[in-house]
């Protein structure tokens, strides 16, 4: 029981993560209709500039908010000088864009930094508190639940109460009719994707302390793993992606705790496919009106 | 009043390769209510579309208020004063009543005026009112036109440009979204140009009539001539 307790918030820790990148994806799905498959790249690219100013200034924090920053200003780059040159007509284009946007960050990464693990540091300890003798969670697992607790309210409330998120949703919905409005609509895409991006970093910067440290590829199975909580929250829900990335979280903590950790990647891949056969739209799969 | 709010010289646009107007000239004072009439494929949407500069004429000349209207781009329009309601009527059905009037008026820098505007809309249309918190797809047709025309309206445009507002609608709405056009034009000065199928009730409030055939415009006559002159009518509306 003790197990079964500690491997529970373990995973809901880690699916915490899970869910903030799964956010981001589906914030880029819903305003561009793109899933970004460079988002694993460019949230490991704004973690190495945390590194770099964390070893500057040796201040944690300094480090953190500059992670966010780059994360904000790497996704509109990525949107203004990538993909708005994109033919968008093939929907196979931007993926394809998006995966050779992966090689190249990673290659500069490797260039500037070594394609070698770099320790990464946690702001708070990582040994968990006792509550009566069972060791459930330490304070850092507190931490990342209510840093994605907090992002994920200020990202309900921007969509849900101010004027840019209003504009952004009409925007994401009906592009031609907002531009009529008065809506800008390619600046909103651009802030999309900033945000998305900055979500991810924050992912990145919540989860590479807990597993092997920094490294190019140190995201890579994240992606798969919150793409897979994406995909199960069903691509268009917000609500959807903080679900099935806790899930996806619970998931894999009870594999690596009960069957090993090598299995983890199969145990992604056979959820995906699992999801992609059963239910292809998501457990929260609107019901979609037929376009005539 | 006096002069024309909106002139087309030699207006000419289509798609791709394609053209689809062809040379066509308007003229609608300031004020009034211009319809533009003429079969499916006559190229009336395609002028409304070029008009408001969502297709790019390639060849004329468009003067909105004195000064030429090419070039501005679409997301500027709403802020020199020209409101387009696009054809199915553009309500945003993901949004709510609220939000899809509140977007309307995003663009105005005067919070006081912009929330003045929402109130009489929601007086104006009194069912919006009652649906506030309902979802754009879950309005009756009749709704959806009053949304999208209070959505217009909150922009206190000074031209109106209207796709189809009869379409899909019961006669009585149309005979009623008619009437308050007309009235909007003689209490708040609007000039209006609407395109629309349904010849009767367009003409019954309009100005003047614009007859469009194959992309050009055919007749442009005061619309009391096109209703009443029977030989006029038989010769380009057919009935």
């Amino acid at each position: 029981m003790d197990r079964f307790l500690f491997l529970t918030f373990d995973g809901l820790s880690r699916g915490a993560v899970y869910a903030a990148f799964a956010l981001a994806l589906v914030l880029i799905w819903r305003a561009g209709r793109i899933v970004n498959f460079a988002q694993g790249a460019m949230a490991v690219a704004a973690a190495y500039v945390a590194y770099s100013v964390t070893a500057v200034t040796g201040s944690y924090w300094l480090g953190f908010g500059a992670a966010l920053l780059a994360g904000l200003l790497l996704g509109a780059i990525v949107d203004v000088a990538v993909m708005r040159l994109v033919d968008h007509r093939s929907p196979l284009n931007p993926v394809i864009v998006a995966l050779g946007l992966v090689l190249l960050i990673q290659a500069v990464l490797g260039m500037v930094y070594g394609n070698e693990y770099l320790p990464a540091r946690t702001p708070f300890s990582r040994s968990a508190l006792a509550v009566g003798g069972t060791p459930v969670l330490s304070p850092y697992d507190l931490f990342v639940f209510a840093t994605v607790g907090v992002v994920g309210a200020a990202l309900v409330w921007i969509f849900t109460r101010t004027a840019i998120g209003l504009r952004m949703r009409a925007a994401a919905f009906a592009p031609e009719v907002s531009r009529l409005l008065g809506v800008n609509v390619g600046g909103m895409l651009t802030l999309g994707w900033a945000l998305a991006s900055g979500v991810g970093a924050l992912a990145a910067m919540l989860i590479i302390p807990t597993e092997l440290g920094l490294h190019p590829h140190a995201m890579d199975l994240v992606f798969v793993s919150a793409f897979t909580a994406a995909v199960l929250g069903g691509l268009d829900s917000p609500p959807g992606a903080v679900v099935g990335g806790l899930g996806v979280g619970l998931l894999l903590s009870y594999v690596s705790g009960y069957a090993g950790g090598d299995l983890i990647p199969l145990a992604v891949l056979a959820l995906l496919l699992t999801v992609l056969l059963l239910r292809p739209g998501g457990l929260f799969a609107p019901v979609t009106a037929r376009r005539v | 009043m006096g002069g024309d709010l909106l002139t087309a010289e030699a207006l000419a646009a289509g798609y791709g390769p394609v053209p689809v107007l062809h040379n066509v000239d308007l003229r609608v004072p300031t004020g009034t209510i211009a319809a533009v009439i003429g079969a499916n494929g006559a190229g009336k949407t395609t002028l409304l579309r070029a008009l408001s500069g969502m297709l790019r004429p390639t060849a004329g000349r468009i003067v909105f208020d004195g000064r030429d209207l090419r070039g501005t781009p679409v997301e500027q329009l709403v802020r020199r004063g020209v409101a387009h309601v696009p054809e199915g009527r553009g309500v945003i059905g993901e949004l709510t009543v609220a939000e899809n009037l509140r977007l309307g008026a995003l663009w105005r820098r005067d919070r006081a005026a912009a929330a003045s505007a929402l109130d009489e809309v929601y007086q104006l249309f009194e069912p919006l009112a009652r649906r506030r918190r309902h979802l754009g797809h879950q309005l009756s047709g009749g709704e959806r036109q009053m949304l999208a025309l209070g959505r217009a309206l909150v922009g206190r445009p000074r031209l109106l440009l209207l796709d189809e507002p009869s379409l899909g609608l019961a006669p009585r709405v149309v005979a009623q979204t008619m009437a308050l056009l007309r009235q909007l034009c003689d209490d708040t000065g609007l000039t209006v140009l609407l395109v629309e199928q349904n010849v009767r009730s367009a003409l019954a409030v309009a100005d003047q009539g614009i007859v469009m055939s194959l992309g050009r415009v055919v007749l442009a006559a005061p619309a009391a001539r096109l209703r009443d002159d029977a030989e006029l009518r038989h010769a380009y509306l057919g009935f």
